[in-house]
């Protein structure tokens, strides 16, 4: 048994090291040997999924660990993007004689200092109560950023020259490239530390105060004071996130500590899996790839950020991470092979169903937005008109037919699971 | 200081205008174990609440070795060394079973709140928490979500985790409520071996349990202390005979 569960966590662990690898490898796939640089769209993108990583994850130190729903997440975030722009400044001016690499922990700690004052204030509740103290905070901060023009700039924001001419290793950071690699050490960083944490009296009264917080305060602790280092905690890694945005980015306007961005590190940490460490990051990363992927193809990939977050809360409240994991048992009993079929026999009809909801989207998108901006639906290279019955028509037929096909072939797959389970339970209660 | 480990001084709770609990008096001497026996709705259970800080007193003094600890939350009485268990079991149901007796172990062994300390280095808590294991028969169980356990083992990791921080003054309420003859018997055995040299108070509604256990019995009958004295005596007293043992001493 503990052999088997060591086992698993190598394996784990090599997934990780891989998914390393290829985030160092990703921006020579993208290489264009015509231009003799890398894609600038491909390198923004996983810049943007190392930041947007460390923020999910840190939120997850709130959200899975201590099972606290918080609303005002990007606001450490968002401070630790407008501190490090004014450090840049001062580093660039000469008056702060800091290598740029060490910049982000100076951003850290300006989120720390953040989420120990309104910590202070949220942590003193639990439940809803909680959350209804960050929403206020998040409001709060939207509006001082707007208000007060000294250090937030206003609607306009603050801008600075990640170019400070100081570097541990001798870099100048003008290329998008090199940013890109800070982001990735510091994200490693960042998500080891984290991880470390889980690890430590305070992670494991933190998953305790979640299950339980009345029985935590028998056994001698303080669930407000668990929660409250909690809270602190995370909101240095929040502005380590935040650190790395301003440098990247050289501006940061009131949007990096905004509900919206608050509710982003909500639904990556969720669709990622909350209840798994690594999570947080596949959300990070698809939530990514879908903002910037599918935003260039559609007006509408909100609406399909959002149907993505409500099938997964009704279907699969564990997250991506928790629906791989469900199969561990399978995969190791070597049965994976008896999925495939009714895999497949799913994934058919699920396509179809797509095809026409996104066909009804966007149907409807290029009516209105689409109209709008004077752009007009394109599809294999002939226009569609909106306007004409036939394409409504086929997405509908398409959305229909699919739903109900796929309901049939959902249900003789939750058969076969179903079966297989059954098969897999007695071996696992024997080890 | 004095032998008494946990006193009671005239104490009074009240839900608005129901008092519950009326004017209590009571002393545990170390070392013994201690039945509070009543029919449903006496106050037992409050009269923990009260003495564990979990709720308020209206009026009274509750002493644990001598220093008043009524008005403290219940983190800071559990410092002291008073530690209870749930009726209700009340455990961490998504941590597994050894997580769930490091938990109650991490305060007493000085760990506070650390976030810089490996718990996985931590040799002598990780031995003392499978020894633990040990010796409430959940050695097998060990990796478990204690959410999935069966319900006579939750009783016994509620007892665990109770007793795990080394209190000297164990509170347990309605350990055995619940289980069969069997279990029963193993739960009593348990609570036996781990209340060695600690002072035991506990309500228990299965008579046998607590003639087997207790060197003294409280009767509590609506919020009042009716009898108090060692168990002869207190089936003997022909009040307690007429308001709670009535039927077995017929």
């Amino acid at each position: 048994m503990k052999k088997q569960v060591t086992g698993q966590g190598t394996t784990q662990a090599w997934v990780w090291v891989l998914a390393l690898i290829a985030a160092i490898a990703m921006p020579w796939v993208f290489y264009n040997y015509h231009t003799g640089r890398q894609s600038g769209f491909v390198i923004s993108m996983l810049s943007q999924m190392g930041m947007m990583s460390i923020l999910a994850l840190s939120y997850n130190m709130l959200l899975g660990q201590s099972g606290l729903f918080s609303f005002c997440h990007a606001v450490f975030f968002g401070i630790g993007g407008y501190a490090t722009i004014h450090f840049l400044n001062l580093a660039g001016g000469g008056a702060l004689p800091l290598p740029l690499e060490v910049i982000p922990l100076l951003s850290g700690l300006s989120g720390l200092g953040l989420a120990i004052v309104f910590g202070y204030m949220a942590t003193k509740q639990r439940a809803t109560a909680f959350a209804m103290i960050t929403l206020g905070i998040g409001e709060l901060m939207t509006t001082a950023a707007l208000m007060f023009h000294h250090f937030f700039g206003g609607e306009g924001g603050v801008n600075s020259n990640r170019v400070i001419g100081h570097s541990l290793f001798g870099f100048k950071y003008g290329p998008a490239i090199q940013v890109y690699y800070l982001i990735l050490a510091w994200t490693v960083i960042s998500a080891l530390l984290m991880l470390y944490l889980t690890r430590t009296p305070l992670g494991r009264m933190a998953n305790a105060s979640r299950d339980n917080f009345e029985r935590v305060q028998f056994v001698g602790y303080d669930p407000r004071m668990v929660r409250f280092l909690q809270f602190a905690l995370s909101g240095f890694f929040a502005g380590i996130g935040g650190g790395l945005y301003a440098i990247t980015y050289e501006i940061v306007t009131f949007d990096a500590l905004a509900a919206p961005l608050s509710a982003n590190a909500l639904l990556m940490a969720y669709i990622g899996g909350s209840a798994a460490f690594g999570g947080p990051i596949l959300g990070a990363v698809l939530i990514t790839l879908l903002q910037s992927g599918v935003s260039l193809m559609s007006n509408s990939w909100l609406v399909y950020v959002g149907v993505l977050f409500i099938t997964m809360v009704m279907f699969a409240p564990q997250g991506i991470m928790g629906l791989l994991a469900a199969h561990g048992p399978i995969v190791r009993a070597g049965r994976f092979g008896r999925l495939l079929v009714p895999y497949l026999r799913v994934i058919v009809p699920a396509l179809v169903m797509v095809l026409g909801f996104v066909g009804v989207v966007e149907l409807a998108s290029f009516l209105t937005i689409g109209a709008a901006q004077g752009k007009s639906l394109v599809l294999f290279g002939s226009k569609i008109d909106e306007h004409a019955v036939m394409p409504w028509l086929a997405a509908f037929v398409c959305l229909a037919a699919g739903t109900f096909w796929f309901s049939i072939e959902a249900r003789a797959f939750q058969r076969v699971w179903d079966g297989l389970m059954a098969e897999l339970k007695p071996q696992r209660s024997i080890a | 200081m004095t032998d008494t480990a946990l006193s009671l001084r005239n104490v009074n709770k009240s839900f608005g205008p129901t008092e519950i609990i009326r004017g209590v008096d009571l002393d545990i001497r170390k070392g013994e174990r201690h039945a509070i026996i009543g029919p449903n709705g006496a106050g037992k259970t409050t009269l923990f609440n009260l003495i564990s800080g979990r709720f308020p007193l209206s009026s009274g003094e509750i002493l644990l070795d001598g220093t008043r600890v009524d008005g403290l939350p219940p983190h800071r009485i559990n410092r002291m060394g008073l530690s209870r268990s749930f009726q209700i079991t009340s455990i961490f149901h998504r941590l597994s079973v050894f997580e769930n007796l490091r938990c109650a172990l991490l305060w007493s062994m000085g760990y506070r709140y650390s976030f810089w300390t490996p718990l996985w280095r931590q040799r002598e808590l990780n031995e003392k928490t499978s020894l633990m294991l040990e010796q409430l028969n959940l050695i097998w169980r060990r990796d478990t979500p204690a959410g999935l356990l069966s319900y006579a083992d939750q009783r016994a990791l509620e007892i665990g985790m109770t007793i795990a921080g080394g209190a000297s003054v164990i509170l347990l309420d309605e350990p055995t409520a619940g289980m069969s003859n069997t279990e029963t018997d193993n739960a009593v055995d348990l609570i036996r071996r781990v209340s060695k040299d600690k002072t035991l108070v506990m309500v228990e509604h299965d008579m046998k349990v607590v003639f087997d256990l207790a060197d003294v019995i409280t009767v509590l009958v609506y919020g009042q202390v009716i009898a108090s004295g060692p168990p002869q005596a207190v089936r003997a007293n022909p009040a307690v005979q007429e308001a709670y043992l009535g039927s077995l001493a017929a």
